[in-house]
């Protein structure tokens, strides 16, 4: 398997405090990363590195790198908007915007110059069937978006990202707001998702992150402790730390 | 322990009879016009009053027909509305998205100042500045005209656009931007495309508050009018509902006077047709 | 990188917001400069400390100032326990929602009415209902109507932040609910009645068309008691009069400067209150 991201020795501050220290990964295409450890570890700031949503706070600063595709995304000739897009993010909150769900789906496209609305029928529609959401939605396209139960904003939200056609797929702790019905459903969609996207998953849930991630990093105080395959990871791992943790002797 | 319980009664209706002054004013007020403005409504005729469009109270053979007054504040509305809503909607979305917090801060205190500037001081210095410019620049007799009060009443409601849009504006969760940006939005598509039309009842109600400042305003407008009860046009003097009231009201008796206070009441209508529109705005806001 | 049509869309947005920015900041910048320029220079202690006379040719403007003085004051003293009697009913007393309701709507009704209406119904009611005449009592009663949901909606919000628990405390002491009241709820509504004030008499000071028909526009120097009976002109209505009815265009600007640094003195006052206020709130 190609490793589509790889960071290389990323720091990132915020003002004076070290969130981030000397993180080394690379990420394999088409897969699930699942990146775990207890609250405040650095695990959502380093997903937030890699569609560089951290440009937004001003006090950040970062140094390393992170490539995708063989370029830092860091380097100052990078399109931001245009690696955002290649690089979906999917919230901790379901975000839906306060419109229709057509609406929705159809902003990314129209954001990128899509106007044609045979060609936007048809993103709108694929996105909602690959989101497996379309069968629950299809009558009320025109319906308000916040009308929906939030496992349904949840999918309606990956179905956006989904509408832009990226590469990857971020997502920061997804069900962390959901009930385990809805849980079940984002991840049976994240494992067929992986057949097209490279996905790469927070999650406080450690069941979630062996039920679906190929590989697992353990992020504790900032830095990455441990990472490999999922299975090896929380069967034998190699560090004492990721045993505490995974054992559940703290977190 | 009896008397205790008719001290605590007594004063429960004290403050039950401060409670509800609020009330008693608006029904004085309702009450007062409606008095004061029906009787010389029937007398001219509904129709004629509304629909006429002569107004000469002071001739020997007077009339009193108000839609010159009408269409003026309509029309003087609707300019100042057209020129003031887009400059101060683009201002409330710089500042509260975009501007640095000293140019926010400066930016701040100026448009409190323009909303606390008494409106004679507008008034005075559109007289002697913009009435002039205006009869220079379009070469006309009079630069006291409908267009100068426009221009007048299209200053004094930046305030509240820009004030009202910018608490909308800011109460915008930051959940919406974060997913546009993430979408590869670019900021400023993401503050119009998402930010806006998220807000947009309050901007509603920005416009509409816009709408009844504008309405209301009479001082400034007399000012720079010209104040002649002219079928509008936008090159002419002009006088408005608010003005027609104010220019008359310290001289007149009999049935002038009571026609000032028909108009009164109607300016009044008019006035609680924006407030139900605002409310209906605000409520929406909130939800 | 980014397409042609979406760089311009761009571009054009940003165009608009600096453009829109930039005419309210000169707006705002002309007009206070051009009245300093104009008026300060009109600023005399002569024009200050004196009355008007047709006999010498004088403008003096010390009686507008009193009588505005005068009004504010006289307001400012029957408004504030009206409005706070409004607001304590609304946050202690009231339990039924319809009734509060219906109060707020009539107070936001209220802000809504425009000063020509207030003047015209003050003229009827006051001068020649209750026989005050044209007076600075007359203008001041009608100011009061006007200013009444300003003082009742700030001491309100003041009252929202005084915590259930002191009142339940105070309660559960076997205290009745006026001794609660003035123990531990008017103490809590100093915040809002001193916002209150501030901003009402940021509007009392720039009020003219309600005054014009209440008050009047006599230039005469009185004291407060003689003043309250008779009629007067506050610093706006002299503006007005001096500028539209005499053409003392140097006069207005003299008043005009005055007025607009009282209002800047006002707006950081106001300002100044409510970070105080924030601070305090937050310990």
């Amino acid at each position: 398997m190609n490793d589509i991201m790889t960071a290389k020795n990323l720091n990132l501050w915020y003002d004076k405090t070290q969130a981030l220290k000397n993180v080394n990964i690379t990420i394999p295409e088409k897969s699930i990363t699942a990146f775990i450890g207890p609250s405040g570890c650095g695990k959502s700031t380093f997903l937030k590195t890699l569609n560089r949503m951290n440009d937004l706070i001003p006090t950040v600063r970062i140094t390393g790198e992170i490539s995708y595709n063989g370029q830092n995304i860091y380097d100052s000739t990078v399109d931001v908007n245009e690696l955002r897009r290649e690089i979906g993010m999917v919230f901790q909150k379901p975000n839906p915007f306060p419109m229709s769900i057509y609406d929705n789906i159809a902003y990314g496209p129209r954001t990128h110059g899509i106007r044609s609305k045979v060609k936007l029928d048809e993103i709108v529609e694929q996105s909602l069937r690959d989101a497996a959401i379309w069968d629950e939605v299809k009558d009320r396209l025109k319906k308000n978006a916040l009308g929906m139960s939030g496992g349904q904003q949840q999918r309606l939200c990956i179905a956006r990202a989904l509408a832009v056609k990226p590469k990857i797929l971020l997502m920061d702790e997804p069900t962390s707001a959901l009930d385990p019905i809805s849980t079940l459903r984002i991840e049976e969609l994240a494992i067929e998702l992986k057949k097209s996207y490279t996905i790469v998953i927070v999650t406080h849930n450690m069941q979630q992150a062996v039920r679906i991630s190929d590989n697992t990093a353990f992020f504790l105080m900032g830095e990455l402790i441990e990472y490999g395959e999922t299975e090896k990871l929380f069967s034998q791992p190699e560090d004492k730390r990721t045993e505490d943790y995974i054992t559940g002797r703290f977190g | 322990m009896k008397k205790n319980k008719m001290i605590e009664r007594a004063i429960h209706g004290v403050f039950l009879i401060l409670g509800l002054l609020t009330v008693g004013c608006v029904l004085l007020i309702t009450v007062y016009l409606v008095i004061s403005g029906i009787p010389a409504i029937t007398e001219i005729g509904i129709f004629d009053f509304l629909f006429g469009k002569k107004w000469a109270s002071t001739a020997a053979e007077p009339s009193y027909g108000i839609l010159p007054f009408i269409l003026t504040s309509v029309y003087g509305t609707a300019g100042a509305i057209l020129i003031g809503v887009p400059i101060g909607f683009f201002t409330a979305v710089y500042l509260s998205k975009i501007a640095n917090p000293k140019i926010k801060a400066f930016m701040e205190g100026a448009v409190s100042l323009l909303a606390g500037i008494p409106s004679v001081v507008y008034g005075l210095v559109g007289m002697l500045v913009l009435v002039p410019s205006v009869r220079e620049i379009f070469d006309i007799p009079d630069g006291a005209s409908l267009f100068s009060a426009i221009i007048v009443l299209a200053i004094m409601i930046l305030p509240s656009i820009i004030k009202v849009s910018m608490t909308a504006l800011e109460a915008v969760p930051k959940e919406y931007e974060d997913a546009s940006l993430a979408l590869g939005a670019t900021p400023v598509e993401t503050y119009f495309r998402v930010s806006v039309p998220a807000a947009k009842s309050g901007i509603a109600a920005a416009v509409v508050l816009g709408v009844g400042r504008a309405i209301g305003e009479a001082m400034a407008v007399m000012m720079v009018s010209g104040n002649v009860p002219n079928m509008p046009s936008l090159f002419q003097s002009v006088r408005f509902l608010t003005t027609a009231v104010a220019s008359e009201m310290s001289y007149s008796s009999g049935l002038q006077q009571q026609a000032l206070f028909s108009i009164a009441l109607v300016l009044f209508l008019f006035i609680m047709l924006i407030n139900a529109t605002l409310n209906f705005f605000l409520k929406r806001e909130k939800d | 990188m980014l397409s042609k049509k979406r760089k311009a869309y761009i571009g054009g947005m940003k165009a608009a917001m600096y453009i829109s920015t930039g005419i309210t900041a000169v707006f705002v910048i002309f007009l206070v400069a051009y009245v300093f320029i104009k008026g300060i220079p009109n600023i005399s202690w002569e024009l200050l400390s004196t009355k008007p006379s047709y006999i010498s040719g004088n403008i003096g403007i010390l009686p507008d100032i009193l009588n505005t003085i005068y009004i504010v004051l006289t307001t400012l003293i029957v408004v504030i326990p009206l409005g706070v009697g409004a607001a304590i009913y609304l946050t202690e007393y009231a339990k039924n929602k319809k009734i509060v309701g219906i109060i707020e709507y009539a107070a936001e009704t209220l802000s809504g009415i425009p000063s020509i209406i207030y003047g015209s119904v003050g003229m009827l009611f006051f001068c020649e209902f209750l026989g005050f005449r044209k007076s600075l009592l007359a203008g001041a009663m009608t100011l009061v109507i006007m200013n009444l949901p300003t003082v009742m909606r700030t001491t309100q919000e003041s009252l929202k932040t005084v915590p259930q628990s002191y009142r339940d405390g105070a309660f559960g002491l076997g205290a009745g609910k006026w001794r609660v009241i003035r123990k531990v709820v008017l103490p809590g509504c100093v915040d809002g009645v001193i916002t209150g004030c501030i901003l009402s008499v940021g509007r009392i000071l720039g009020e003219s068309a309600a005054l014009l028909f209440t008050a009047g526009f006599a230039h005469a120097l009185n004291g407060i008691i003689d003043g309250l009976s008779s009629p007067g002109a506050s610093l706006t209505v002299a503006l007005y009069v001096y500028a539209k009815e005499q053409g003392e265009f140097g006069i207005a600007f003299a008043i005009a400067a005055i007025l607009m640094i009282l209002t800047l003195l006002i707006n950081l006052s106001a300002a100044l209150v409510s970070r105080y206020f924030m601070k305090k709130r937050k310990f």
